[in-house]
């Protein structure tokens, strides 16, 4: 099999564009600490909202400049809908479902996860300016899926 | 050996039974594609809060127009087409006629799936939209009716391994020719990768739709779609990379360069389509981000071959292109056959791809997918890929294979190179409209008419979603208005045509390690392996799984 020397070249530069890429992933993952979702834990969807931490649902500090968020997703709301949270806290997320699969996505951010029946979820962020982001369920749950939001506000 | 894509070069004609067989197997692909088409515009315009859903008939609400949109056209259309297309290009380059009752029980089983999907949706019984992710609860004929269009693809499976085995009783010693190879090595690929869904399909959620177990495990259903369904994506699009490889530089006039980069490939997207899934999954809990990772880097490692095969298909259009008068570094491109809609719809099919390519790498990479998971990104993403290079490459290709297994000429061809233009632009549009909208927080699968929340620079990206949607549609109609004219009035013609294939330039060796590339045993194992690696650790740690959630008909 010959490879013309054109051809080298160019599978040469897509496999150093490919390679420049992934160092820049693997950098923002663990040199910057941008992780996704993990292993977290599992839950009985039915006993939900008499599991703790989700037998209280909302906003509670936890530590210096750290905040908690434990959410509900139900076909079709968020509980709690209004999240208020100060700019520059470190915020995790603690999420579950007590019906079908939903998704949170707070736009503007990168906070982006699902929510599957099951297992929780748990996510880090901090919000660095003051506004408000809408928070949206962003996976089809059923006929009133449009109608599934919150909101998120960063004081 | 002077041809090395077909084994009879001098031509080789499919049985007349066995060539209606295959057009019934093509209209049923272009008629889903029709009605999949039409709920493409419904879709489109609600982005743009244009309600035309309402007239529609029977249609309860926009999630069951979706989920027949998606199911019509990722399944049906796709499926249906494979089945044909491959089945014929095989049995032309092993110049052997096929199974009849096998090739007429592909049909069955496909016909059969269909109305049982179909009868599920229509009704509104199973509006759980493509994806159909437990614990939303659809009808049982719903799962019934994909298990047999599954099956209808392990049927064709059977039956282009059958011709190839005979095929190789009574040539022994010599190469696959090409054209077989590439046809065989997209089942071998599909085989392995629908194993997921129908584990999911058939093993959980039918006894589940009928009461016999009570209980969903939705990570598990999950995991099984998703490792079906980036491979799908593979199954969609190489279809399309067959023609792209050995018809489209012969109808650009054009050679293919190199016999063992093609095979080469095919047999990167053998082994690297399956372990990948996890990069649908990034943003779920309950998977460990060190396996997404390995999927992230596994995904990145399948770009590779389609970027050999966009430099091998550019490279056989450049010869066309010089042979027909084309200099210098661009020209040769314009000097390709503009006027042939065939080519031209899959020319333009392929420059959607190169921005269907990059956003998908996007798709891929790890945390950045935070920035666009399950935003109307990701739609935008696709239309680019199994919406216009995969559906234009099959429109361009019914520009011949109609003609071709009617024995009839092309009607209308100046309305089918119009009906390409125009759906190439309205893609190009309508997946601004999302991408935009998309980076934005505009979410995908969202009945946007009645959302009680907004954003104003969602007003633009939705216009321009609702436009190009509808340049689509328009392009879509012309191009049925083709194949239907061409059908009913096109000129039958008694000379045998043969279906457009090339010659390649660096023939198959007959000597050396290139030999063992004809070895699919070897292969299948090599793609086991890497499967048990990506998804083992997993499943290791994840099972007997977690059947907690009864069933939800939330529509």
């Amino acid at each position: 099999m010959t490879v013309e020397r054109i051809e080298k070249i160019f599978l040469g530069l897509t496999a150093a564009m490919l390679l420049v890429f992934l160092g820049a992933l693997f950098y923002s993952a663990f040199g910057m600490g941008m992780h996704l979702p993990d292993r977290e834990g599992e839950i009985l969807p039915s006993e939900v909202r008499n599991t703790p931490p989700f037998d209280d649902p909302g906003v509670r500090e936890v530590g210096d400049n750290q905040y908690e968020v434990v959410l509900i997703g139900a076909a079709w709301s968020f509980t709690p809908r209004e999240i208020r949270v100060p700019a520059g806290a470190e915020v995790t997320f603690i999420a579950t479902t007590t019906d079908v699969i939903h998704g949170v996505h707070i736009e503007g951010t990168r906070l982006n996860f699902m929510l599957i029946p099951g297992q929780i979820s748990k996510v880090t962020s901090t919000f660095r300016e003051p506004g408000e982001h809408l928070m949206i369920c962003h996976e089809y749950c059923g006929a009133g899926h449009h109608l599934m939001y919150g909101r998120v506000i960063v004081e | 050996m002077k041809n090395p894509t077909v084994a009879s070069p001098e031509g080789f004609q499919l049985p007349d039974s066995q060539r209606r067989v295959i057009r019934w197997m093509i209209y049923l692909a272009f008629g889903a594609l029709f009605i999949g088409i039409i709920n493409g515009l419904g879709q489109a315009l609600n982005y743009a809060r244009v309600d035309i859903l309402q007239y529609f008939p029977g249609m309860r609400n926009y999630y069951q127009g979706l989920t027949v949109h998606g199911v019509v056209n990722a399944i049906v259309f796709t499926f249906a087409f494979a089945n044909g297309f491959l089945a014929l290009t095989t049995s032309r380059a092993l110049a052997r006629p096929l199974n009849t009752p096998l090739l007429w029980a592909v049909l069955g089983t496909m016909v059969a799936g269909t109305l049982l999907a179909g009868y599920a949706m229509a009704t509104g019984q199973a509006s759980v939209l493509y994806t159909f992710y437990p614990p939303l609860l659809a009808h049982w004929s719903f799962y019934v009716g994909l298990a047999l269009l599954v099956v209808s693809t392990w049927l064709t499976a059977i039956l282009l391994f059958g011709a190839l085995r005979g095929w190789r009783k009574e040539n022994e010693g010599k190469r696959i020719p090409l054209m077989a190879f590439i046809s065989v090595a997209t089942y071998a690929m599909w085989t392995l990768a629908s194993l997921g869904i129908a584990i999911s399909v058939v093993g959980l959620l039918i006894p589940w739709s009928l009461g016999l177990i009570a209980h969903s495990d939705p990570l598990l259903s999950r995991t099984l779609f998703w490792y079906s369904g980036h491979p799908i994506v593979y199954f969609w699009l190489l279809p399309a990379y067959v023609s792209w490889y050995v018809m489209v530089p012969r109808q650009a006039g054009g050679t293919l360069f190199s016999d063992p980069l093609t095979r080469v490939v095919f047999i990167m997207f053998l082994l690297l389509s399956i372990p990948t899934g996890f990069h649908h999954q990034y943003t779920d809990p309950g998977i460990s981000g060190g396996m997404k990772a390995l999927h992230g880097v596994l995904t990145f490692g399948v770009f590779f071959p389609s970027m050999v095969t966009a430099f091998s298909v550019m490279y056989a259009l450049e010869i066309g292109g010089r042979r027909r008068g084309g200099t210098g570094l661009a020209n040769w491109f314009l000097k390709l056959d503009w006027k042939n809609p065939a080519l031209v719809a899959q020319i333009l099919a392929m420059l959607t791809f190169t921005l269907g390519g990059i956003t998908g790498l996007i798709n891929a990479s790890y945390n950045l997918n935070q920035a666009i998971h399950n935003t109307a990104w990701v739609p935008g993403h696709f239309h680019m890929t199994v919406g216009s290079a995969v559906t234009m490459s099959f429109m361009g290709i019914a520009f011949w294979l109609i003609p071709y297994l009617n024995r009839q000429e092309l009607v209308g061809r100046g309305l089918a190179l119009v009906s390409q233009w125009v759906y190439f632009f309205g893609v190009l549009v309508m997946a601004r409209g999302l991408i935009s909208g998309g980076l934005d927080g505009m979410p995908r699968r969202t009945e946007m008419l009645e959302a009680p929340y907004s954003k104003p620079s969602w007003e633009l990206a939705g216009m321009l979603t609702g436009l190009g949607g509808t340049l689509m549609f328009v392009g879509g109609m012309l191009f049925f208005a083709v194949l239907i004219a061409t059908v009913l009035f096109g000129k039958k013609t008694d000379t045998p045509e043969d279906i457009p294939f090339t010659d390649t330039h660096q023939p198959p060796a007959t000597t050396g390690w290139e030999v063992k590339l004809d070895s699919f045993r070897y292969w299948l194992i090599a793609a086991i392996v890497l499967i048990l690696i990506a998804y083992g650790p997993f499943l290791a740690q994840y099972l007997p799984g977690n059947f907690t959630s009864t069933g939800y008909r939330f529509f």
